[in-house]
């Protein structure tokens, strides 16, 4: 498990790689940081359950990660974070660090944790906040990145309204109908 | 037993607050062109001193008009979108410029293609009589080594990208520098003569 997740963040960070992911916004944006974050949530499970039970204390019900993960990935939508992912290495280097540990380990030893009542109130929250963004970034009258074109910010605009919905309706889904180890 | 959770989720509220709000300059800039426009007009930069040549094919230096403020934008002359409009507002400045007469406190227009390739001198002409800019007022300009490009349009904080249709994708402004020759505000593609005589006579700082 561990190894998978290494695998996918080094993968990530090979030039031609990034190159490819970070040149077009929505594949940045919805591809990238969405996977760096995978890979920490799969790393965090990797983790032998005798360590994992000494965070509970400071995380009880999964509140203090969730919290942190929220905080992470809000910051990760901002434009001024996708422009400075590209030009500045420092930027660059946190998105590796930060999404993997502050964004996806986070989630994955608090999601199970969460109450019903926290993932809903959760989701609720999150998913409306990505549309938002992605309409703002569809009716922006200019260009919010200086280093992609208009035309890519629509894009990306209406695929975080597509990654919402869809988010929104697998959550339902598995809320009503599904799988009882995660609801 | 909430002790710990409780301890530990403020210090992420906090941490997290504080880290935002100097990550997004106090929540005034969200995007990476408000952050420039924010750190130019917080700390005036020196630009580099690159060898320009006008569209009369005349060489010159932005330190040869020292002493006047200088307005600087940079445009493409196969720009269909922004430049146009950064020149269209060029013309009115140096139309008011022209007309009231004050030659001690006029403003130097400077357009600078950042086409290296595309925009010949030829071309720069072209664009010049299009527009009707006079060098004494308007000198529509092109960096006579394109290898001081890429250092000119980094200081300035200028990222082009082509379109892929043969064009190029810009963040556009009205460059101010001051008579020192350091470039201390932004003002929008759209500023008028009005904003730029306002810029001009408030204090630098």
């Amino acid at each position: 498990m561990a190894l998978i997740a290494v695998l996918i963040i080094v993968v990530l960070a090979m030039p031609p790689a990034r190159e490819a992911l970070e040149g077009t916004m929505i594949l940045h944006m919805l591809v990238q940081i969405p996977l760096l974050a995978v890979a920490g949530s799969i790393g965090a499970l990797a983790i032998p359950r005798r360590w994992r039970v000494r965070v509970t204390s400071w995380n009880r019900f999964g509140i203090t990660g969730t919290l942190v993960a929220v905080i992470v990935s809000t910051w990760w939508m901002v434009p001024r974070a996708l422009d400075g992912a590209i030009s500045s290495g420092a930027m660059e280097l946190f998105k590796f660090v930060s999404l993997p540990l502050l964004v996806g380990a986070p989630l994955a030893l608090s999601w199970r944790e969460l109450p019903f009542v926290g993932k809903g109130f959760l989701l609720a929250n999150i998913l409306p906040m990505w549309a938002v963004v992605g309409w703002l970034y569809v009716a922006a009258p200019t260009r919010v990145c200086n280093y992609y074109l208009v035309d890519q910010q629509v894009i990306a605009g209406y695929g975080l309204i597509a990654a919402s919905i869809a988010a929104g309706a697998a959550a339902i889904g598995i809320g009503l109908f599904g799988v009882k180890r995660y609801a | 037993m909430w002790f710990r959770t409780v301890v530990a989720s403020l210090a992420v509220c906090t941490v997290g607050g504080v880290a935002s709000w100097h990550a997004t300059d106090g929540l005034r800039a969200l995007t990476s062109e408000q952050a420039r426009r924010l750190s130019i007009a917080r700390s005036p930069r020196p630009v580099p001193d690159v060898l320009l040549e006008d569209h009369d094919g005349n060489e010159f230096r932005l330190a040869d008009l020292h002493g006047a403020p200088v307005a600087v934008e940079f445009i493409y002359t196969q720009c269909q979108t922004l430049c146009a409009l950064l020149s269209a507002g060029m013309r009115q400045f140096s139309a008011v410029q022209r007309s009231s007469g004050d030659v001690e406190g006029r403003v130097h227009l400077v357009s600078i293609s950042f086409d290296a390739e595309g925009d010949s001198t030829p071309r720069l002409r072209e664009y010049a009589s299009h527009y009707g800019a006079a060098r004494d007022t308007w000198r529509i300009a092109r960096v006579r080594d394109p290898r001081d490009l890429g250092p000119l349009l980094e200081a300035f904080g200028i990222v082009v990208i082509p379109d892929g249709a043969g064009g190029f994708q810009h963040n556009a402004a009205v460059h101010l520098l001051g008579t020192d020759g350091r470039l201390a505000r932004v003002l929008d593609a759209d500023a008028t003569p009005a904003d730029l005589a306002r810029a001009v006579t408030t204090p630098w700082p």
